[in-house]
């Protein structure tokens, strides 16, 4: 399967299956569309015919042997042959949790996911006791992987930070017992940060994401706190101060922000997110009701993607200036980047990545947290459905009836199983939008790639 | 080649026959949490 676009004066051809990036003049973009495997070694005469009013035989043939002899080195129509990897794959121990520090928070964003913290229920902290105990849980099941990750997630993990405190404590004081690494990530508002806080997530969190939305007028139009103002001018010193002090062991962060309908020209935020000196900036698409006025709708899609094309084209003339940036969606590695394997079942929510409640209730994931048949067990009794398990580790590409045949099915694994569920009613459909947006994003990703080689 | 550059070295079938170890970083744990980007993570094998 080929996948060809034009962007930014690039032509772009991409051999889904080999994930080789061909970057090619005009002719072999137009010939290329032309052809059908097998291919022979010489080029059709009709194919030359339909090419010879805008390019010369000569050409055209030369050019044909180019891409054949890509073919027959497996980088042009490779064939796909991942479903045999996919079919025997199983489950695997879960690795990773998204801890729910606090089913409480300190603002009130009106596009919250997760009802301005509580989840659909009430508002409450998770103690320690119960952190331990998710702690031993992951312990328990994440047999022989070592490397193991904890994400401090709330509503406001900052509102409960000394457990924070004990949570981490307790957890590396069984690495060495267990042969585990414990890498620690934090989200939060910023409210509550200062120095002290500053300093134990830069001495312990291998990365932190700062939830800033870029402009002040579009940060606080919808992150707002409990009396209605907004956050802005609370937050972004502290940030700031943050980023400053983040000098080791550590120094992956994410300034991270949620787009949605009230901002479409959302590259203005990531720009202004760099004025202010962040270099590592990640602004998202709101996941929200389509119902409601700030949603994303398919109507937006042609201005979003026009924006998004004009952020990459920004983040090129950017490189190597004092404001170069790294923006999340555009990051990719098409080297050194996930086997494979990793990339047939995305995100792995269900099935080695769970959230876990403040009473210790276990889900696939954050998103899923508060839809009650989705709870899959509990941290205290060790309980974990493997049917549910099992329904998430079968979730790959192979089993996606629109991921099967889509080009961009490597890149995004079969994207957000929450989206899926929540918009599209099972795990093993997709969200149309959520999709599209993806499709850009890597089209642009990759365009990125084009420039800088 | 004249026509066409090819810009990485597309070695994804390779990948798939030696991956899977499974020690990388769960994609939603990066930045995202709420879209899933995998082709953006590191694999921890070649980290090292």
């Amino acid at each position: 399967m080929l996948h060809q676009y034009q962007l930014n004066g690039y032509n772009i051809i991409l051999d889904v299956n080999s994930g080789a990036v061909h970057v090619v003049d005009e002719l072999a973009y137009r010939l290329a569309q032309m052809l059908e495997p097998p291919l022979s070694d010489s080029c059709p005469d009709q194919i030359t015919e339909q090419l010879m009013p805008d390019f010369d035989k000569a050409s055209i043939q030369e050019t044909y042997q180019e891409l054949f002899a890509l073919y027959q080195q497996g980088q042009l129509f490779s064939v796909d042959d991942y479903e045999k990897f996919s079919n025997i794959l199983s489950e695997s121990p879960v690795k990773a949790m998204c801890l729910h520090i606090a089913h409480d928070c300190n603002l009130r964003c009106k596009y919250c996911f997760a009802d301005t913290g509580e989840y659909m229920g009430h508002r409450e902290l998770m103690s320690f006791e119960t952190g331990r105990a998710a702690i031993d849980y992951l312990l328990h099941y994440s047999k022989g992987r070592r490397n193991l990750e904890v994400d401090f997630f709330g509503g406001e993990p900052l509102m409960n930070f000394e457990v924070v405190k004990q949570i981490v404590a307790y957890a590396r004081s069984k690495e060495k017992e267990y042969g585990k690494v414990f890498r620690f990530t934090i989200t939060t508002n910023g409210l509550l940060l200062d120095d002290n806080k500053i300093d134990f997530i830069n001495q312990e969190m291998s990365n932190v994401v700062l939830s800033l939305d870029g402009r002040k007028e579009i940060n606080d139009r919808v992150r707002v706190r409990v009396d209605g103002k907004g956050s802005y001018d609370s937050i972004v010193p502290k940030y700031k101060r943050l980023v400053e002090k983040r000098t080791g062991p550590y120094d992956q962060y994410y300034v991270r922000g949620t787009f949605t309908k009230y901002n479409l020209d959302f590259a203005e935020d990531v720009l202004h997110l760099n004025d202010l000196g962040f270099d590592q900036i990640s602004v998202e698409p709101v996941v929200a009701d389509p119902k409601e006025s700030y949603a994303l709708t398919e109507q937006d899609l042609p201005q979003i993607f026009a924006e998004y094309e004009r952020l990459a084209k920004i983040l090129i003339e950017r490189q190597g200036t004092p404001k170069d940036f790294n923006f999340f969606h555009f990051m990719i590695d098409l080297e050194q980047g996930p086997c494979a394997i990793k990339r047939l079942r995305g995100c792995g929510c269900g099935n080695e990545y769970v959230a876990i409640t403040p009473s210790g209730d276990i889900y696939p994931c954050h998103q899923f947290v508060g839809h009650e048949n989705w709870k899959m067990g509990n941290v205290y009794d060790l309980s974990l459905n493997s049917e549910m398990k099992q329904q998430f580790a079968s979730a790959t590409v192979y089993g996606k009836e629109d991921c099967k045949n889509c080009w961009a099915k490597f890149y995004c694994s079969g994207g957000c199983n929450a989206n899926s569920m929540l918009y599209a009613g099972d795990i093993r459909k997709s969200h149309h939008l959520s999709c599209e947006l993806e499709k850009k994003r890597v089209e642009c990703a990759i365009m990125i790639k084009a420039a800088q080689f | 080649m004249t026509h066409v550059k090819t810009i990485n070295q597309a070695n994804l079938k390779e990948s798939a026959v030696k991956g899977g170890c499974g020690e990388c970083q769960a994609s939603c744990q990066s930045a995202c949490k709420t879209s899933c980007t995998v082709a953006n993570q590191k694999c921890e094998r070649k980290a090292k």
